[in-house]
């Protein structure tokens, strides 16, 4: 163990601001919900009559958790942040044991602090420590911000230590995974994919298999029941399976060798097959694993927001607030919450039109595109292969996105007609995402240095969407967003003007992109 | 197998003459020439920085330069890039593949790219250079990467190949393959630019070099002819010591030990010592012919690792990794 001291002290000094931003967006996510649920409500019969919608509502039990005392503030809490905050503290640990484990002996730099007088024990240990550590900031400031909201103490407490040591069994399992896969990457997929199963298990459990939510760690975090008759034991669970998970891992690397993992990494085809040639074939090669994921990512938010159906009124609350971000100052309620929502999954959908606008970027970056274009493809064709994938990729996104709502709709609503009525306002959202993604490919083109403030118009269009009526934003710096020019259907008829303008400038854009990348220098 | 250096009949698959590139103030490339001859292995010699992958990759139109003629093929890279591409295969000196693809589909996919492999060859290169095509392109070592990336180059039917630093990644071995088929390339007909500073494998391998120092070449011949540039050691035992040897022309770094001599002499100057150590009377004679490396210690004044295996591939160009 000769070293672990010192290795942890490098880990925790290199790491200092990522459990910063991992436990303050943690905090945020309980806090927020109860200064949400505060704004929302102006009565206690209007909490009572939101409640009551809510623990009728199967598919935000499957999503969030098992329903209780709905009608206080720090029942909503619970309910509303524990699994999320479980998933946030997972994904924390997961990364923090993957960048000191598996990530250093892929490289290679492992190898080099072992060749120092470091036990063979001690970056391993080093790494589980920083991550317990971690975990430990992670709970406080969650305990700590809704002690200070003020709730009650011992409940507020318990959700702190609860996702610690939920935490803690994720550090667990991902150092076994850590173990298990020769790659980064695999080891990562292995550690989210238990995360995903811990929470598919409790979803299903929730809303009718009781015994499967026992089988689920965020289910024993859930357990606890803060804020409705609070109980510790199930932390002993959550503690056991944290120890079991760690003996694990050092029992498995007791037996392995530097550098090799449980699971060996698969061998893949000695050729490559008919799909993979010219430049659109690569592109949708590289690009295909983010298109799937962004579109089954959106389909299950369409589903989310559709699955309200009909109840938004108890739900939004007539709050100032929650009108002017739900509603977006449209009069009909349920037409005004779709419209609104809407946006905001188009919002989301930026997120893939952007990044993959980006891919080219990072190809150059890391230098692969140097082999390619001393082959016959010209780089105008090479481009080209990633704008088509960037487009076809945005309008399956946003089909998803809209046969997630309509489907949601209609499971909740009964209304068969819902596909139509929400798949043809999203496809319109297109001009927009594809106005940042062509401002994305123009940077790459004409400023590849600055090719990260791609992501800055997606901000100033998520704050004015949110927040522009509230902060009294002036009006042109919301016409700057290109998502505030849309009529917003169904609130609204469509009118073609603003689609067609905002079409024409992403084509402008893309060209002009396209046009300054063929004329400069590569590295 | 066809002879391709006669298909288009160019005498000069490569020439450059006052190529200049500049990025910000630093001035990368600054009035470069160079030639190569239609089915010769052209050396192209220089330290770390000296700008040879700036020229591959104006050659390879990646950049664009800021003055000066250059033509490849007998066309403009940066005009005619994807139809000379067809003609010529490229080995970048730093391979950087793609993480999830294996490096039998990265071969493929060049290959295809290209407009075709020979499927024969690029079975024969796969086993001569032992390497494992199923295997993802993150677990490659540095050395894995350069052979797919040599595979997909020697597999392909090109006329010109344009090498940038081939083997620093390689073990002895497979060092030796990668010459036989450089020199087969050569055999057929086709042209090699080979950008090295590892200066055994340009002595073994090139008929002319070219020799770049702060984006200039400063020397440029057969080996033969810069072999002129470059003196000769002598260490001779004699039977009276050879005080005639000290008022010679060309003789340099004279050491004289009683009846044993050891100096270094420039070609001109040869003839008249080898003279002046017969009137002495020879017992015994041993000359160490020129190399390459005396010809970089008096350009660049410095020693370069002749053997250097593991040397970072020279990056030139400033490149950028900031961004996304």
């Amino acid at each position: 163990m000769t070293g672990t001291w010192l290795l942890l002290r490098t880990f925790l000094r290199r790491d200092r601001w990522q459990f910063l931003w991992w436990s303050l967006g943690g905090a945020l996510l309980y806090w927020s919900q109860a200064y949400s649920v505060d704004g929302l409500y102006t009565t206690q019969a209007e909490f009572d009559r939101a409640a009551a919608t809510m623990e009728g509502n199967l598919a935000f039990i499957a999503m969030i958790g098992p329903a209780r005392a709905l009608n206080t503030i720090g029942g909503q809490v619970t309910w509303q942040a524990t699994a999320f905050g479980a998933i946030v503290a997972g994904l924390m640990s997961m990364f923090l044991v993957g960048r000191h484990t598996r990530a250093e002996e892929e490289s290679g730099r492992d190898e080099l602090v072992r060749a120092q007088a470091v036990g063979r024990l001690a970056p391993m240990t080093a790494a589980l420590l920083n991550a317990l550590v971690a975990n430990v900031v992670f709970g406080a400031l969650v305990a700590i911000s809704l002690v200070a909201y003020p709730l009650a103490a011992a409940d507020s407490i318990s959700l702190g230590i609860g996702v610690t040591v939920c935490g803690w069994l994720f550090t667990g399992t991902a150092l076994v995974a850590a173990q298990m896969t020769v790659s980064t990457r695999g080891m990562y997929g292995l550690a989210g994919a238990f995360i995903g199963v811990a929470y598919a298990l409790r979803a299903v459990g929730d809303v009718g298999t009781p015994f499967l939510s026992w089988l689920s760690p965020i289910g024993w975090y859930q357990a606890m029941h803060a804020f409705s008759g609070l109980r510790w034991w199930p932390v002993l669970l959550l503690l056991a399976g944290a120890l079991v998970a760690v003996a694990t891992a050092y029992a498995v690397f007791g037996r392995r060798d530097f550098a090799s993992g449980v699971l060996a990494d698969r061998p893949g085809p000695e050729r490559a097959g008919p799909a993979l040639r010219g430049s659109l074939g690569l592109a949708w090669r590289l690009q295909r694993g983010s298109v799937v994921g962004w579109t089954a990512g959106l389909l299950l938010g369409g589903l989310m927001f559709g699955s309200f159906g009909d109840d938004i009124s108890d739900v939004v609350g007539d709050s100032e607030l929650s009108r002017s971000m739900f509603l977006q100052g449209m009069q009909d309620l349920v037409d005004g919450f779709y419209a609104a929502s809407i946006v905001m999954l188009a919002l989301v959908a930026a997120g893939f039109a952007i990044s993959s606008a980006l891919r080219p970027r990072t190809e150059e970056n890391e230098g692969r595109i140097e082999s390619l274009l001393a082959t016959a493809v010209p780089r105008r064709d090479w481009l080209l292969g990633h704008v088509a994938v960037t487009v076809a990729g945005t309008l399956a996104v946003l089909v998803a996105t809209g046969v997630g709502l309509g489907v949601g709709y209609a499971l909740v609503a009964g209304d068969s007609g819902a596909l139509d009525r929400f798949l043809l306002p999203v496809l319109p959202y297109a001009a927009p995402v594809l106005v940042l993604s062509g401002f994305a490919r123009l940077l790459v083109g004409a400023a590849p240095r600055w090719a990260s403030l791609a992501w800055l118009p997606l901000v100033l269009a998520s704050v004015v969407m949110l927040f522009g009526d509230l902060l009294k934003l002036p009006q042109w710096l919301q016409d700057l967003s290109p998502f505030e020019h849309l009529a917003l259907v169904p609130a609204e008829p469509f009118r073609w003007a603003p689609f067609l303008t905002l079409a024409a400038l992403a084509l402008v854009l893309s060209l002009a992109g396209q046009v300054a990348f063929s004329r400069r220098d590569l590295h | 197998m066809r002879r391709v250096g006669s298909v288009t009949g160019v005498a000069h698959p490569i020439e450059i003459r006052g190529l200049v590139k500049t990025f910000g103030k630093l001035r990368a490339l600054d009035g470069l020439d160079l030639t190569a001859r239609s089915g010769e292995i052209h050396g192209f010699l220089g330290p770390n920085g000296a700008g040879k992958s700036t020229t591959i990759r104006v050659l390879l139109g990646l950049l664009r330069k800021d003055a000066g003629e250059v033509r490849l093929l007998g066309g403009d890279p940066w005009h005619d890039a994807a139809e000379l591409h067809r003609r010529l295969a490229y080995v970048p000196g730093d391979v950087n593949l793609w993480p999830t693809l294996t490096g039998g589909e990265a071969i493929d996919l060049i290959g295809r790219l290209r407009g075709g492999l020979d499927e024969r060859r690029r079975a024969e290169l796969v086993e001569r250079f032992e390497l494992d095509p199923t295997k993802k392109g993150r677990s490659y070592s540095k050395g894995n990467r350069q052979k797919v990336a040599l595979v997909a180059a020697l597999a392909s039917d090109v006329e010109l190949l344009l090498l940038d630093e081939p083997t620093s990644g390689l073990d002895p071995i497979m060092e030796t393959v990668f010459e036989s088929y450089v020199d087969d390339f050569r055999d057929r007909g086709g042209t090699v630019l080979l950008s090295s500073h590892i200066l055994a494998e340009v002595e073994r391998l090139c008929d002319r070099v070219s020799i770049i120092r702060s984006g200039q070449c400063v020397e440029t011949g057969t080996l033969a002819e810069l072999r002129h540039l470059t003196r000769t050691s002598i260490s001779a035992d004699l039977a009276a010591p050879p005080d005639a040897l000290r008022s010679l022309p060309g003789v340099h770094d004279l050491q004289i030990d009683g009846n044993r001599a050891r100096f270094e002499v420039e070609p001109s100057g040869l003839d008249a010592a080898l003279d002046t150590l017969q009137a002495v009377g020879v017992l015994s004679l041993t000359s160490q012919p020129p190399t390459l490396e005396d010809l970089f210690l008096r350009h660049y004044g410095a020693r370069l690792e002749p053997h250097d295996h593991t040397g970072v591939p020279d990056r030139d160009a400033p490149r950028d990794r900031t961004g996304s």
